[in-house]
């Protein structure tokens, strides 16, 4: 055991400072959301929304006040077909991973969006260094598990912003969800949500929890949290790397911005 | 591709019979409509290694006898086809719900061609099957865990019937998260399917979407150019690698090594870290096309020194683990599995070969460019914790070993060769997975969109064979079995 001690010393410091102080966020070539840029989209083409697996992308009846295609990023599983599919560069790729939001509305794409102060004054303050957060899988590929496991690996180290997974639904005050809501988990979540001693929050993590995402439909796979649970934040992603998670627990606990408004990163 | 032999429902005993006498062994049985009212039987067999897999069909108007007493591990794949297309076996010897919820099942079956589109599965009270207790049913208690379980984990029930610290029985009720994720590719056309795939089994994406790539590669009789195979193979052992150090990481968890738990989690995120600056995904997902890969890689000038780097840091992190007492105490004779119950239950990967069965997709069926890569296949006899880890352990340097291979050869030249689907065809394809064997299914329309997928994760086969290392043990060992097998939920629940 002493040598493990050692060992283990001898490495020294390997948690990043980020988000804290400047350092690296460990996400060097990560692919996040396609950009959509509409004055690059050619009239009556509609190469995106015919690769979109998801209907992320669709096209709008009529020619609309700002873009020409309806862009739902709670829907995007940034497989980044689009990219591949569109001639004129309307949809790119990018590092835009970190994409909580704290409104459902601020994953449809909009011209025009503008940032809005947090009042910082909310029912979370008392939160702030202190934060005891739950998941329940309801129906995941694993993927978002395995991001989340990484949230406690020496790299991020997420109990030194305050943030702690705990065991029981009856000591945490906010509960990630992951996964699609099958028919089978509805239940459980739902019971889960319920022990939970308020006040009490939810955020969706991944796709699959906010919108259903690919596995959408069929007999078995639900639609996501809308209309199981109430949902506080929501983070796209297919799977959202952890940064991308740490951003969204401290945009929830009004300790950084919220980036996202309107599809996009507007700082 | 064998073309299928047909065997008349009345055979199946023999042939079954005959397989096993013959040092064969069976893989899976499926079913799928090939007409509107017309199911049919697909027993999937391996005979000998580098022959290819024997596919039997079968089209009964009645139903036919179990295979699960000469192949008990086929019991799981008929009870799945009798959850899922109403179609009975006779004799089964669990004929209970498996995949669906007892009390969610349907009228009509879900994969049943007059299923209601649109209609989705619920659950009021679902009732729990456990064996009876006689005689000493004060002493022996009932602990259900799950499918809400501590700590980030995926969602399953377990029930333990136990007195003090003695475990007698463990049932699993797996399948909260079936997704029903086969009959979402029903219907698509052949390139969507491959973001799907990708989406089964997360940790699992490049071995479930290359599985599927080659299915539909040999169904419409497509092949990758050479460098997109040699990349295949990179992408494959990249996704070995991050899952096995995973594996240590979450293992010295449950053996309370708290510093070895913080090493293994940090190779780990070292692994998925190199995955990200190569392919813009953590996950490697977004790489794998039909007919090659979406785009080229360029790992050359780079990834060949992370490579070895990392090699030298688990090789210490490995030395350590295994000259730890307190470590190996708790792994050695913990959950053994005997090579007779591996074969017989159908345990995959380096769990049966932990177990002494000597077998590996990528020497015995090689794919993608395994057969112009040599390895040593890890093996170990004694079946318990600590073999099972060995394996894994040594597989993390063989899977780097055969990456520096892939980058020293690496062909030039295209990386795709687009691949137009075969109406009306079939393929198998097959990887093994850093849980061990993984085959797709696919089965065309006369419109070349899917008509049936069948995806065998190596989880179902292994959640399987788990409990009979559960059966007589004790609760202490229980956390330390479990992540000894290092199983995943998504695939087998799909």
């Amino acid at each position: 055991m002493p040598l493990w001690t050692f060992s283990g010393l001898l490495q020294g410091k390997q948690t990043t400072p980020w988000p804290l102080a400047e350092g690296k966020d460990g996400q060097t070539g990560v692919l996040g959301m396609p950009r959509y840029h509409p004055d690059r989209c050619d009239e009556g083409c509609e190469a995106c929304a015919e690769a979109c697996p998801t209907g992320a992308i669709t096209m709008r009846p009529g020619n609309g006040q700002d873009g020409r295609l309806d862009v739902d990023y709670g829907r995007c599983v940034v497989c980044q077909l689009c990219t591949e599919a569109c001639p004129t560069d309307a949809m790119t790729p990018s590092s835009d991973w970190a994409f909580g939001v704290r409104s459902r509305d601020d994953l449809v794409w909009r011209q025009h969006a503008q940032s809005a102060k947090a009042s910082g004054t909310t029912a979370r303050r008392s939160f702030r260094r202190s934060l005891h957060v739950r998941h329940v899988d309801s129906g995941s590929c694993n993927g978002c598990e395995s991001e989340l496991q990484a949230l406690n690996n020496p790299f991020y180290n997420l109990h030194r912003l305050g943030i702690f997974f705990t065991a029981s639904p009856r000591f945490a005050d906010l509960l990630l969800v992951t996964g699609c809501v099958t028919y089978a988990m509805h239940e459980p979540l739902r019971a889960t949500y319920e022990a939970m001693p308020e006040p009490r929050w939810v955020m969706a993590i991944g796709t699959c929890a906010v919108s259903g995402g690919i596995v959408e439909g069929g007999y078995a796979c639900g639609h996501g949290l809308d209309g199981v649970i109430p949902v506080d934040v929501y983070l796209p992603g297919c799977s959202p790397n952890p940064a991308a998670i740490v951003e969204a627990l401290l945009m929830f606990l009004d300790r950084v911005p919220q980036r996202v408004h309107g599809g996009q990163i507007v700082d | 591709m064998q073309k299928p032999k047909a065997i008349a429902p009345g055979q199946l005993e023999s042939t079954a019979g005959r397989l096993l006498d013959a040092g064969g062994r069976m893989q899976m049985v499926y079913a799928w409509h090939p007409e509107l009212d017309q199911i049919e039987l697909r027993y999937v067999a391996h005979e000998r290694p580098l022959k290819p897999f024997s596919v039997w069909s079968c089209r009964p108007s009645e139903p036919v006898p179990s295979l699960a007493h000469i192949w008990p591990l086929l019991s799981w794949y008929e009870r799945e086809i009798t959850d899922l297309f109403g179609f009975p076996f006779q004799d089964q010897p669990q004929p209970e719900p498996l995949v669906l919820l007892a009390g969610a099942e349907p009228a009509i079956p879900p994969f049943d061609p007059h299923f209601p589109a649109g209609v989705e599965l619920s659950v009021k009270a679902s009732k729990i099957s456990l064996p009876e207790v006689a005689g000493a049913e004060a002493a022996v208690q009932l602990m259900p865990f799950g499918p809400v379980r501590a700590d980030v984990l995926e969602s399953a029930e377990f029930l333990f019937l136990y007195i003090g610290e003695a475990i007698l029985h463990l049932s699993t009720r797996l399948f909260f998260k079936h997704r029903g994720m086969e009959k979402r590719f029903e219907g698509k056309m052949a390139e969507p399917g491959v973001i799907l795939a990708e989406r089964v089994s997360g940790v699992g994406s490049v071995a479930h979407a290359l599985a599927y790539c080659q299915a539909v590669e040999i169904a419409s009789k497509c092949t990758a150019p050479p460098r997109a195979r040699y990349l295949r193979v990179l992408l494959a052992e990249l996704e070995r690698l991050y899952n096995h150090l995973h594996y240590f990481g979450h293992l010295c968890h449950t053996t309370t090594l708290k510093v070895g738990e913080a090493e293994g989690k940090l190779l780990e995120e070292r692994a998925k870290q190199l995955n990200g600056r190569l392919t813009g995904s953590r996950l490697l997902r977004g790489v794998l096309a039909l007919g090659g890969l979406r785009r080229d890689l360029s790992p050359e000038t780079w990834l060949s020194a992370e490579l070895e780097a990392l090699r030298d840091a688990f090789a210490a992190y490995a030395a350590r683990l295994e000259d730890t007492d307190s470590y190996l105490d708790r792994l050695i004779t913990t959950g053994p599995l005997e090579k007779e119950v591996a074969f017989e239950q159908g345990a995959t990967g380096p769990i049966e070969r932990g177990s002494g069965v000597d077998r590996d997709l990528r020497r015995d069926h090689p794919y993608a460019a395994y057969a112009d890569l040599p390895f040593e296949v890890a093996l170990r006899d004694a079946g318990d914790a600590h073999a099972r880890a060995q394996v894994r352990m040594e597989e993390v340097n063989s899977s780097i070993s055969l990456m520096q291979q892939v980058l020293d050869n690496l062909p030039e030249g295209p990386v795709l060769e687009p691949c137009e689907i075969t109406p009306r065809s079939e393929g198998l394809g097959w990887t093994e997975s850093p849980r061990g064997t993984l085959f797709y299914a696919v089965h065309f329309d006369e419109d070349a969109k899917l008509a049936r997928v069948k995806v065998k994760s190596p989880s179902f086969s292994n959640w399987r064979a788990f409990p009979f290392t559960v059966h007589q043990t004790n609760m202490m060992d229980y956390a330390i079995n479990e992540a000894s097998f290092g199983l995943t939920i998504a695939g087998c629940d799909r």
